[in-house]
């Protein structure tokens, strides 16, 4: 591992409660939604990692107990360490910190993530939907909206499907 | 007609953080600029305030062209899932199919062969030098230089015949596969490049005599949009925009990826950060491309372009027919598709706008769980407000264009 990488991660270590993570070169560390603020502004401040590369989420829809993960891609680019961060952000409550005031363009991103997953950045300075129309219902992203609206017609099934159509008003 | 304008209409109140006082007392004028407009490249919408033809601040509205790509992927299996990602970024399909593919190779530790690395690194310079082109045609063209157009279009084609000789299409290619590539390039190829590569120079300095000293082009562009390059990396911009403030951040250089550092180029680096700038750097660029392809034609080696690893790569088609092992690997492979394990990871690359990364995430069976596309041109564009604070009308014309952004890759 990228020696910076280590140093970091050790003093993050003695102060917060971390979970580490590590798959081919990626280190990932999960921790607690609260700290996140905390977390990237001594990233930023005191380790170099000035730039959050992505921001995302991933939902482990009926896998994982909290259900959605919040994802940091951050990278210090003098020492060329890329970090990802996880939080862990319940269904039944899904909101966490914005990073706006840290990393400005953190912005669109947090948009991008509730308007496909449904989950609020407090703080955050503009939370509109970004992707989709204004008057739109629910976050498509999110594992339980399907891809496909309408199942395949086979013959089987030809006459079932057709019930359920609009054109059926009789 | 009413549903289409709740939609898209936007009420002062939305918007009254991104707005000067001005505006909410009316003194000065919010104008909707797109999303059907020529200058915006594609669908961008923009919502200017403007006092007199100055613009005191710029709205970005985006998701026009959202098609849903990534819900798109996550319902196919690996080898599947890469057909959308051509249509993602339309101008550099072969960079996204190499994006994604080194992705998927990180995650289930598959091997490239070398004569599949160089060819990859061919396509792909030569698909940043068509990207380019296009930029440059429609920067010029923006800027009211019609010819120039018309000249790049040409050379483009004539890139576009290379990528139909080595795949059959034009723009879609899907040529790299995980672990390597569809199939051999044919005989005719390396003739072909050798043709391009020499006549090519000297477009590209026809491009400059019309462009480079030409006052009406140099006045709309020098000291137009100057962005410093803290505050660049700061907004997360890459690639020539970014490059063209000067920082030194070009992926190639830094994390290497498909054998980039064994080729010597540089990385032009701007002054100014201006539109010009930017300008300099993409056409510099092409002349760089142009000597990673000569290195790269020079040592192509013979050897095979797909990687014997069966279990992820389908076995070559003279082997079905006799082979009972290679019959199973193949059904396997197109039926059920091969299976990736229970992790996330991030590859990122140089692509003609910026840095293109993927994050990909398996579930331990054969489909995508998760793929997230961190596109270059969304990156970029968030900077526009900042970009465009000051200026009239008519430069904002001229700094959309020295983004090179493209909508498909913002919306995805």
């Amino acid at each position: 591992m990228n020696a910076h990488l280590q140093t970091t991660v050790d003093a993050l270590e003695d102060q917060f409660a971390l979970e580490q993570h590590t798959f081919r070169d990626h280190l990932t560390l999960t921790f607690e939604r609260e700290l996140i603020s905390e977390i990237c502004t001594q990233l930023r401040d005191q380790f170099g990692f000035i730039v959050l590369t992505a921001l995302t989420a991933v939902d482990y829809f009926g896998r994982k107990s909290p259900r959605f993960h919040v994802v940091y891609q951050l990278h210090n680019r003098e020492q060329d360490a890329r970090l990802f961060l996880r939080t862990p952000v319940p269904e039944d409550d899904p909101v966490t910190d914005s990073v706006v005031s840290i990393f400005p363009n953190a912005n669109w991103y947090e948009r991008e993530v509730w308007d496909l997953y449904g989950i609020r950045f407090a703080g955050h300075p503009d939370l509109r939907r970004i992707m989709l129309p204004k008057g739109w219902e629910g976050h498509p992203m999110r594992k339980d909206v399907p891809v496909k609206v309408e199942e395949t017609r086979f013959t089987f099934n030809y006459k079932e499907i057709d019930l359920d159509k609009r054109y059926v008003e009789e | 007609m009413t549903i289409h304008n709740e939609v898209t209409s936007v009420s002062l109140d939305e918007i009254k953080t991104l707005v000067s006082q001005k505006a909410l007392d009316g003194e000065t004028m919010l104008l909707n600029m797109g999303p059907q407009h020529p200058s915006t490249h594609g669908v961008l919408r923009l919502l200017l305030e403007l006092d007199g033809e100055t613009i005191v601040s710029c709205i970005p509205d985006i998701g026009y062209l959202h098609t849903g790509i990534e819900k798109t992927m996550e319902d196919k299996t690996y080898q599947k899932a890469e057909v959308v990602t051509d249509r993602l970024d339309y101008l550099n399909t072969v960079g996204n199919n190499l994006a994604y593919c080194l992705a998927v190779e990180k995650l289930v530790d598959l091997d490239v062969p070398i004569r599949a690395q160089v060819l990859r690194v061919i396509l792909a310079e030569l698909q940043r030098i068509a990207s380019h082109l296009i930029w440059l045609a429609t920067q010029a063209l923006d800027l009211a230089a019609q010819s120039v157009f018309l000249y790049c279009f040409r050379e483009r084609e004539k890139i576009l015949d290379i990528l139909e000789l080595v795949s059959g299409q034009r723009m879609m290619t899907t040529y790299i596969r995980p672990g390597g590539l569809w199939r051999d390039v044919p005989v005719e190829f390396e003739s072909a490049v050798r043709t391009f590569l020499d006549e090519f120079p000297r477009r590209i300095d026809q491009y400059e005599d019309l462009l480079t000293k030409n006052p009406l082009f140099v006045d709309r562009t020098k000291g137009i949009a100057v962005i410093s390059g803290e505050e660049a990396v700061r907004l997360g911009m890459t690639g020539p925009s970014l490059r063209g403030s000067g920082v030194d951040y070009d992926l190639r250089k830094l994390n290497p990826y498909s054998g980039y550092e064994q080729y010597e180029f540089e990385v032009p680096l701007g002054e100014h950060g201006d539109v010009f700038s930017r300008y300099i750097i993409r056409i510099q660029e092409m002349r760089e491309s142009l000597k990673i392809i000569q290195q790269a034609l020079d040592k192509l080696p013979y050897g095979p372009v797909r990687s014997n690893n069966r279990k992820y790569v389908p076995p070559p088609r003279s082997e079905l027919g006799v082979s009972m092992e290679a019959l199973i690997h193949h059904f396997k492979l197109w039926t059920e598709g091969f299976k990736a394990p229970d992790e996330a990871v991030y590859v990122p690359v140089s692509s003609p706008r910026g840095e293109l990364g993927v994050f990909l995430e398996g579930d331990g069976g054969p489909k995508v769980y998760r793929a997230h596309w961190r596109t270059p041109s969304y990156a970029n564009l968030q900077a526009i407000p900042k970009l465009a604070e000051g200026h009239l009308i008519a430069d904002l014309v001229a700094i959309i264009g020295s983004l090179d952004i493209v909508l498909g890759d913002i919306d995805r």
